[in-house]
């Protein structure tokens, strides 16, 4: 019983905070447009997130996924603003976040330095490079072409579900295909096996055959995918670039990461697990400036119940 | 009115088990009594009780005949209790001397300043009472070798605090599984002193060769109840395995099937890596070789040249004629199989469960199933005899002897040509040991080779074909066990000029 409540206080955290609004909310909260709109307001921490939740996986961590997340979306606008396509543009984003996993990877497994310390090194370098080569300044405006920003704006028709006024925006549809994959690769693969094995003991994984260096440099790759992909969808969704817009995801991420942890069985991180930690964040986030209280409450509040879930995790795990 | 401390009536649950259930000990001073039983007998929950770390649901306790409150660790230092755990922790970044004063007061200058020279007089004297002093006090507690980590932690065990009570109980758990012989020597007579000062002393073994010889009383445990307390003189080791099993094994190893098939597993040429030198064997399939030697010999090593974790320098190192693998996910890929020595550290995810540690080397193509997964794991915990409520139960809630299973089963799955094992049977009840021992037998039938690298000499001498003596790191002779006793293979162990 007791384990159940320690192992699902998480998810009933989530009912409780969607109950309080919808209360307090009345005709504003638990309305299709609101869940609709709080969707694609999460979508682009979701995807972060859920690519964090790869290397957390293997007890590892990513602090640049959100310096990773502006240069993608800098690079992007850089290249719009010079004239090149659309598709140019989106490859060399997505293109610049994997070589920065993998140089995280690099850093990581092959030269052995702490995931905390090397990620806060290329944190600083990408965020640094994404200041350089804006040269400081938002891109914005024309440069930003018509079909990028429109994308963010598009969505698919719901009529068929009887929702005629809205639409299920396209970033949320990204976002649901990312959390797909992720789901996937790390709970219905080989690769995901491994990943897990890493994560529960790194020496024995490698004494058993497991290929631990390539394994930790492909998932800190697949993490800075996933980081460029959030830092383009957050470009499209302003129509806008700047040097510090993905700056605010990484604390989130880890933070959704670690309120779903406490759902794991071991304390393991789990994807589906860190969607009910992005929803607590996101849901939070929706309500609190609906019912207008100050965004400076709104972070220690959700500081609080992170290092609440934590606590009561890990107290009833002693037992 | 009697002497000593008298424990009553422990009896501990969790939840609906009772895994201690009305125990009785008396441990007079001047004596050391032997506590023995399988994995899960609940010999640790003893002595957790008894070091007040968790709290029984019935217990007495009376010192010299009164009554004596022991709720917590400090109840137990008050008492005079001191306790060595089988867990080997030590802070690997502090020096040897801060180590052993870990959890009291440093010594002070100025009432602010460590006195470091203090510290280190002290340690090397709680040191010099183990009758060690080659270790330097100075010396980073990582860079240790297990056995000398073990005598560290028993100097930081004798260390008293000022003032406190003269220590009368001191509990040792298992303490020589990580001691190699000449170690564990020095540990006995080191007991004897502790003996002759009027101490009573708990030891607690798996290895009843040792309880035989330094016990003076013996209690066995079996199921969280005491069936036998005697005076090891009036007892037989073939009545405590008796008592601890509740069934009769035989003190023996299985027997051997028929001989090597013709052919060659693996091969090893003039050797010299910097940790070894003068290497030199060939191994037919069905083989079992035992390596030995002192602690830190190069055992490990010597595994190590067929996981591709050590390369030689000079001379090779073959399986089946092609140059050894590279790495271990080589190895396991080629039929080689690995049993770590550390259990907890380098063969198990303590958090995960049988499914994922037993399959983790043989996930092959893209998709991972479940239902298959399970199907296979539950396929290989029948293969080993493993004892656990399912699949995916954590095996830190499973027993050593059962852990152990599991790092075995991982081995089995691949049908291995070659099974390299390091101390497979340290810190197993003698239940598991002797099925660990049919597992290796059957395998060796089927043609497996295993290179087996041990300290219980027993073993290497019930077990192996050939045994390959090493001395800091050189073969120094491959031995036939027919006809050897422990004694003589004992003394091949140390070099020519220490026999004498």
């Amino acid at each position: 019983m007791i384990a159940y409540l320690r192992q699902y206080g998480t998810l009933l955290g989530l009912l409780v905070i969607v109950v309080f609004f919808a209360v307090q909310l009345p005709g504003t909260f638990l309305t299709a447009r609101n869940l609709i709109n709080v969707s694609q307001q999460i979508s682009m921490l979701a995807v972060v997130a859920f690519a964090m939740t790869v290397v957390m996986v293997m007890n590892d961590f990513d602090l640049s996924v959100g310096s990773t997340a502006s240069l993608a979306g800098v690079v992007a606008a850089v290249l719009f603003a010079q004239g090149f396509p659309v598709w140019v543009g989106v490859s060399a984003a997505l293109g610049i976040g994997l070589a920065g996993g993998v140089l995280n990877g690099v850093l990581v497994a092959w030269l052995g330095i702490l995931p905390f310390v090397a990620t806060l090194g290329t944190l600083t370098v990408f965020s640094g490079l994404a200041f350089f080569i804006s040269g400081g300044a938002t891109i914005f405006g024309r440069d930003i072409p018509k079909p990028f920003a429109d994308f963010s704006r598009q969505g698919i028709p719901l009529d068929w579900l009887g929702l005629a006024e809205v639409k299920l925006p396209l970033l949320t549809v990204v976002a649901g295909l990312v959390l797909l994959i992720v789901w996937v690769l790390l709970e219905h693969t080989s690769y995901g096996r491994r990943l897990y094995a890493i994560g529960g003991n790194i020496e024995a994984a490698h004494l058993a055959g497991v290929r631990v260096r390539r394994l930790r440099l492909s998932a800190f790759a697949v993490t800075g995918f996933g980081a460029a992909v959030a830092g383009l969808m957050y470009a499209s969704r302003v129509a806008s670039a700047n040097p510090t817009q993905g700056a605010g995801l990484m604390l989130d991420a880890i933070a959704a990461v670690f309120l779903g942890m406490t759902m794991g069985k071991e304390g393991e991180p789990r994807v589906l697990a860190t969607l009910v930690g992005v929803l607590i964040l996101g849901i939070l986030d929706n309500g609190l400036t609906q019912m207008q209280v100050d965004s400076y409450v709104r972070e220690m509040l959700v500081g609080s119940i992170v290092i609440a879930a934590v606590a009561t995790s890990s107290l009833g795990r002693r037992g | 009115m009697t002497d000593g401390l008298e424990f009553r009536g422990l009896t501990k649950r969790y939840g609906s088990v009772t895994v201690l259930s009305n125990v009785s000990l008396h441990l007079r001073p001047g004596r050391v009594h032997g506590l023995m039983g399988e994995n899960g007998a609940g010999k640790s929950t003893l002595i957790k009780l008894i070091a007040g770390v968790v709290p029984p649901d019935a217990m007495t306790l009376r010192k010299d005949g009164h009554e004596v409150a022991l709720t917590s660790p400090a109840d137990a230092a008050a008492a005079g209790f001191r306790i060595i755990h089988q867990e080997l922790n030590l802070v690997p970044q502090l020096s040897v001397a801060e180590n052993i004063l870990l959890g009291q007061p440093l010594p002070r200058r100025f009432g602010v300043l460590v006195d470091w020279p203090e510290l280190a007089r002290r340690a090397t004297a709680a040191l010099a009472e183990l009758g060690v002093d080659k270790i330097d006090v100075w010396q980073q507690a990582g860079a240790l070798g297990l056995g000398d980590r073990m005598l560290v932690k028993i100097a930081a065990a004798l260390v008293g605090h000022e003032g406190d009570v003269a220590p009368c109980l001191y509990v040792l758990d298992e303490p020589t599984a990580a001691l190699a012989a000449a170690e564990a020597e020095k540990l006995f007579s080191v007991i004897a002193r502790l003996k002759a000062r009027g101490a009573a002393v708990l030891y607690v073994s798996h290895r009843l060769n040792e309880v035989m010889r330094l016990c003076d009383d013996v209690t066995v445990l079996r199921n969280g109840q005491s069936v036998m307390t005697a005076e090891v003189r009036q007892t037989s080791r073939a009545e405590i395995i008796l008592q601890m099993t509740g069934r009769d094994v035989a003190e023996g190893y299985p027997v051997r099937g028929a001989r090597f098939l013709g052919g060659e597993v693996c091969r090893a040429v003039a050797v010299r890596t910097p940790k070894l030198r003068d290497l030199d064997f060939i191994l037919h399939p069905g083989e079992i070789l035992g390596i030995c030697g002192l602690d830190g010999a190069g055992q490990t090593e010597v595994l190590q040249l067929f996981l591709g974790l050590e390369r030689p320098k000079s001379g090779q190192v073959l399986l089946q004629t092609a140059p050894a693998p590279r790495s271990p996910a080589e190895a396991w890929a080629r039929g080689v199989a690995y049993v770590p020595r550390e259990r907890r550290s380098e063969g198990l995810m303590m958090r995960m469960g049988t499914r994922p540690n037993a399959l983790l080397p043989h996930h092959a193509g893209f998709w991972a199933r479940l239902a298959p997964e399970r199907a296979r794991a539950n396929e290989l915990s029948g293969r080993v005899g493993l004892k656990s409520a399912g699949p995916e139960q954590s095996v830190w809630r499973l027993s050593g002897g059962n852990q152990q299973k599991v790092v075995f089963a991982r081995a089995l799955a691949c049908n291995p040509r070659l099974l390299l094992l390091d101390e497979p049977t340290r810190g197993v009840d003698v239940g598991a040991k002797f099925e660990i021992y049919n597992l290796m037998r059957d395998l060796a039938d089927q043609g497996c080779t295993i290179l087996l690298a041990s300290s219980d000499l027993p073993e290497i001498l019930g077990m192996a074909d050939r045994i390959l003596v090493l001395q800091q790191g050189r073969q120094s002779a491959i031995l036939d066990p027919g006809g050897m006793g422990p004694n003589d293979l004992l003394h091949a162990l140390y070099p020519a000029m220490e026999v004498s």
